[in-house]
């Protein structure tokens, strides 16, 4: 085992992976040998690999996937990243109506293996266009897969199947995760898609979690820990797949869930993992669900209300109490 | 010179796209057509024109309007038309209708309906080809209101940047559904737009097969030596609408007229003939083939099934990574 920050592991992925398979490469902006990508995680694959391999592009969103597009389904598995999850907005016709919808328009007679990665996420003053969180989207459209790692083990191990799978996939990160560090095995391994992982064990309350909520959760549980509240902290790894067996076990146990989200509320990634633990354990919850998510607005540049939208331990903790004090 | 087996192979491909248009167009005033079409009809002369210089393991992209691009590039009709027909048999197993049909066998890599999307879709299918060391090309049909997307400017540039052998077809039939070029742009020629990503562009008749094909034959060299992309812009026109009955009343009668007289069979016909390239008896011996083609394409897909309403859950993603429920 070594110590690896998320960074560290998603290049291991990148690298590992173009190591095994010729025809994976990589195309974004500042990819390549300058940059090495706007947080880092492509720097020094031009160098092993060269520029053909570790493309970087024009600003030009929409032909960055477009082109990943075109190369899926040519023979190529083609890794596209772009710089800031707020742009993906410019590529969403290559996304969500070309790349999602090809497999299905052209009767299975072709897939898609097109890695798309992109950090969401606020926390670093960058305002409105850097810092939202849009994963709902891409788990609303079918075709797609969505991955959102929180921990080094699991970016390295869910970028590796992306990249070796046949779907579209929707790779999401958190700027605020690349530095996070946490030890990885020395050999190689993959996570698998739709299975959560219980990041932490609890019995009175499930708090399912994802991207660097999962950090903010299992803090928060450590604190309800000194209280006596003995929290379950689930992290689905992806919502598409989502494991909802695997939600839907844990609130059995505990009997009570509290959804963590960095996106904004309203048809938002705790709406749909609420909704499904209606369907498949309302009988078995002792207390109304409650949603930690971002209120409905865009993300605000100044400091002081920044920081008031983004959900935090206190928000958690809070919830939490509301719902272990009922049933 | 074209040798005449190839020249006759195109006069009966383009001849093919035409009766198989009427037919669609027939089977559409019966209610047999759910939804909408997109005739290619009267454009024979570019597809059939390009893809006469492409080989099977090439590409190409297509559009809403784009039966004639599968048939020129050696589609099969009756999966074509079954697909058309919503059944099970079609390309597409009825999942994707006129806009969508795709013959990834052929290298036919499937019509998009968003306008412009096939085009930065082509220009990574050129960069696979530059990957993989082959000597592909690609050919990516679109149309004059195609060349005002986003997708226009960021594909075309992207290729022409990196060197790929794309071969851009702009099909400027002079309408973007009702809005004519002249409103919507100031140049006359779209092939100028080339200069502002540094590739050759090239104005040709759209309604001459051979213009287009000599055209088609100079960028595809151009690709295959690996020294890029071309843009090329075909004048032509459609002899029906925009879409199903649109009695297309925005085109002044003059100016239908104008065209009509040089639709693109009738002056390859003439052509073919003036040059003893095909006689009366063997142009009648075509024509005959083709309607039986076409009869025998329809009475395969009206034979076939529709398929299994919950084969719609089918196809979403590939392999077990994620099932479909309803």
């Amino acid at each position: 085992m070594r110590e690896v920050t998320i960074r560290d592991a998603l290049r291991e992925a990148l690298r590992e992976e173009m190591q095994r398979d010729k025809s994976v490469f990589l195309l974004g902006e500042d990819i390549g040998r300058y940059w090495g990508g706007a947080f880092g995680v492509t720097k020094g694959l031009a160098e092993e690999f060269g520029d053909e391999r570790v493309r970087d592009t024009p600003i030009s969103e929409n032909a960055i996937i477009g082109a990943g597009v075109g190369a899926a389904i040519t023979g190529m598995r083609p890794v596209a990243e772009i710089m800031f999850g707020d742009l993906t907005a410019l590529a969403v016709d290559q996304i969500c109506n070309q790349a999602a919808k090809i497999r299905y328009m052209f009767g299975g007679q072709v897939s898609v293996p097109l890695v798309i990665r992109t950090p969401f996420g606020a926390g670093v003053n960058i305002a409105s266009h850097h810092s939202q969180s849009l994963e709902a989207w891409f788990m609303h459209t079918p075709g797609l897969l969505v991955a959102v790692p929180s921990t080094p083990y699991d970016a390295k191990g869910l970028l590796k199947t992306a990249i070796r799978g046949s779907n579209p996939v929707f790779f999401v990160e958190h700027k605020l995760l690349y530095p996070v560090k946490s030890l990885i095995p020395d050999e190689e391994y993959t996570v698998p898609f739709g299975v959560a992982d219980v990041k932490r064990e609890g019995k009175d309350v499930t708090i399912v979690a994802t991207l660097f909520m999962v950090h903010k959760a299992l803090s928060a549980a450590e604190q309800l820990s000194k209280e006596g509240i003995s929290a379950e902290v689930v992290d689905p790894r992806t919502l598409s797949p989502l494991d909802i067996k695997g939600i839907a076990k844990s609130v059995r146990k505990t009997g009570r869930l509290v959804v963590v989200s960095e996106d904004c509320r309203t048809a938002g990634v705790s709406a749909e993992i609420a909704a499904v633990v209606a369907e498949e354990a309302l009988d078995y919850l002792d207390a109304p669900v409650k949603r930690v998510a971002e209120p409905d607005t865009p993300i605000p540049f100044s400091p002081s209300m920044e920081k008031f939208v983004i959900p935090d331990e206190k928000n958690i903790i809070q919830a939490v109490k509301s719902v272990v004090s009922k049933g | 010179m074209l040798e005449k087996s190839k020249l006759l192979e195109m006069y009966r491909r383009m001849l093919t796209i035409r009766f198989f248009e009427e037919k669609v167009f027939e089977l559409y005033g019966q209610n047999l057509v759910p939804g909408t079409i997109h005739l290619y009809a009267g454009q024979e002369a570019v597809a059939v024109g390009v893809c006469a210089n492409l080989r099977q393991e090439d590409y190409i992209t297509s559009t809403h309007r784009g039966h004639g691009h599968c048939i020129a590039k050696g589609a099969r009709l009756d999966k074509t038309m079954a697909e058309i027909l919503g059944r099970k048999t079609g390309y597409c197993k009825g999942k994707g209708g006129s806009m969508h049909i795709a013959d990834f066998s052929i290298g036919m890599l499937g019509a998009t309906a968003v306008v412009g999307a096939g085009i930065p879709i082509a220009t990574g299918a050129g960069l696979s080809v530059k990957l993989r060391g082959t000597d592909q090309v690609v050919a990516c049909f679109f149309g004059d209101g195609a060349s005002n997307q986003g997708t226009f400017h960021e594909g075309v540039n992207l290729a022409a940047v990196w060197g790929l052998p794309v071969v851009f077809v702009c099909e400027n039939n002079l309408y973007a559904m009702g809005t004519k070029q002249s409103r919507v742009m100031l140049v006359d020629n779209i092939a100028d737009r080339a200069v502002a990503y540094g590739i050759p562009g090239v104005v040709v008749d759209g309604n001459d097969v051979l213009a287009v094909y000599e055209a088609t034959r100079e960028a595809v060299a151009r690709a295959r030596r690996g020294e890029g992309s071309t843009l090329l812009e075909c004048k032509t026109y459609r002899l029906k609408g925009h879409s199903r009955f649109d009695p297309a009343a925005y085109r002044p009668k003059e100016e239908v007229d104008e065209w009509l007289k040089k639709d693109a069979i009738a002056l390859f016909q003439t052509k073919l003939l003036e040059r003893g390239i095909l006689t009366e008896a063997e142009t009648k011996r075509i024509l005959q083939d083709v309607k039986n083609d076409v009869d025998n394409a329809t009475k395969f897909a009206l034979g076939s099934p529709f398929p299994e309403p919950d084969e719609a859950l089918e196809d979403v993603y590939a392999s077990e990574e994620r099932e479909t429920q309803k």
